[in-house]
């Protein structure tokens, strides 16, 4: 198995992950970055793309999506490696380095893991009935990875947004359809909701609104679901498949394993290098308390820099780390690729 | 000030007095009443701040605004009477308020 040698490891691609990496590439440090997600920015793409946010210094108003290409251009110059789709699920000593395993199999060593995790890795909502567990990955699924299992099936989709309306209309041309959702009125795009409506009426899908999972049967194969309205009335629909759409929830998973001060689902640091009770292993962003910690994006930018400096001293242990500012250090203006004056 | 009840899933009542102002999910985790996870920090973006208000109640409250409805799709187990407690704001026409917290937030 390759061995991924790095000065740094961050763990988690969102606002204060990004820019820790800027941090570190700026004083010659180099790292690379894990992230659960399919795609860079956290919280910001994936909660809030869309919504403005006006407490960005120098930033009178950006949206999510706007700060976090900010970010990615900003970190452009160095060529940072991202590891996306990986959650890191182990994190153990070896002499000096940490030694840090994903759920994909890659394996780095370093001697600082910086966790910029935000609230966790973002996993999917799943069905509240409990029994779904035992149909989970093989006939009850919150993504998809090869959509040509469902031909010919009954599928049972739950929800209300994009991926829900999406698939039931992809689906739909091989397969039966059973769409159920909560309440009459649908988040997807409205183009989107009018062609499942247009397929219901057509009776291509069929419509349950007002309706949520309420029993799921079986004996070791799924047979049927049943689903119940407000007014308590019960259906009960066979189906080969249960789809469920929810949305993502972030949970600390992992990380709760590594011998960290846990408290509420953060972890504690000092404020001089934001290190927690491991050496060489740092804690920035939402995840991070210390007396005073405010949840902010710029609390982030500002410990993710601290970290990045207390990195330097077990990365370049010969070395001494020089203070530089970007406007005037000939050395920072290389790594960044710029002309000096 | 009003005086809000948290009633937890195991059926445990907390009665505290929640300043004017706060939501009603700042109200529980400020005075660490469990079951309340308010994952986002009250941005109206993660729905784990999820609570089922009484009938009586749940008509007082203003109205939700747009978007509240569409978080509670992901809630944990969302009823006609649920909503984000990170969008009530306690003044003291809520005094007497009472909320139970549902199995778990996600």
């Amino acid at each position: 198995m390759k061995m991924n040698k790095t000065d740094a490891l961050i763990i988690g691609a969102g606002p204060t992950g990004l820019f820790t990496a800027h941090q570190l590439k700026l004083i010659g440090l180099d790292c690379e970055i894990v992230d659960n997600l399919d795609k860079i920015g956290g919280q910001c793409i994936e909660l809030y793309p869309d919504k403005p946010i006006y407490d960005i210094p120098a930033v009178p108003e950006c949206t999510g999506e706007e700060l976090t290409n900010n970010l990615i251009n900003q970190i452009k110059p160095f060529n940072i490696k991202f590891h996306l789709k990986e959650r890191v699920d182990e994190v153990k000593k070896e002499g000096d380095n940490w030694i840090v395993k994903t759920n994909n199999g890659t394996i780095f060593s370093t001697p600082n893991v910086i966790i910029a995790g935000g609230v966790g890795s973002f996993e999917p909502r799943k069905f509240s009935v409990k029994e779904c567990e035992k149909f989970e990955n093989k006939s009850v699924l919150y993504s998809i990875k090869d959509k040509s299992i469902f031909k010919d099936k009954t599928v049972t989709i739950f929800g209300g947004g994009d991926s829900a309306l999406d698939w039931a209309l992809e689906l739909s041309k091989n397969s039966k359809v059973n769409l159920v959702h909560r309440r009459d009125d649908f988040r997807g795009a409205q183009a989107t909701v009018d062609k499942v409506h247009e397929l219901a009426k057509a009776k291509k899908i069929d419509l349950y609104t007002k309706y949520q999972m309420n029993a799921i049967k079986g004996e070791g194969q799924l047979e049927s679901i049943d689903i119940k309205n407000d007014d308590k009335e019960t259906k009960t629909l066979k189906t080969d498949y249960a789809l469920g759409f929810f949305g993502l929830i972030m949970q600390l998973g992992p990380i709760a394993n590594w011998g960290l001060n846990i408290d509420k689902k953060t972890i504690e640091v000092d404020t001089e290098k934001f290190e927690t009770n491991q050496k060489g292993i740092y804690a920035v962003g939402d995840i991070c308390s210390y007396p005073g910690k405010l949840k902010l994006i710029l609390s982030g930018f500002h410990e993710g820099a601290l970290a990045a400096r207390a990195c330097f001293k077990l990365a370049r242990p010969n070395e001494k780390y020089r203070f530089e500012f970007t406007t005037s250090s000939k050395t920072i203006k290389n790594r960044l690729g710029v002309k000096s004056d | 000030m009003a005086k809000i009840t948290y009633i937890t899933h195991d059926n445990q009542n907390h009665t505290i007095e929640v300043q004017n102002g706060l939501s009603v999910m700042e109200g529980a985790v400020q005075n660490d009443i469990p079951g309340i996870d308010a994952d986002c920090g009250g941005g109206m973006a993660c729905a784990t701040c999820h609570v089922y208000v009484n009938d009586e109640w749940f008509d007082k409250l203003p109205a939700k605004e747009e978007g509240e409805e569409d978080m509670l799709d992901m809630a944990f187990e969302p009823k006609k009477n649920s909503r984000l407690s990170c969008q009530i704001i306690v003044s003291d026409e809520l005094d007497g308020l009472t909320v139970d917290i549902p199995l778990k937030q996600g």
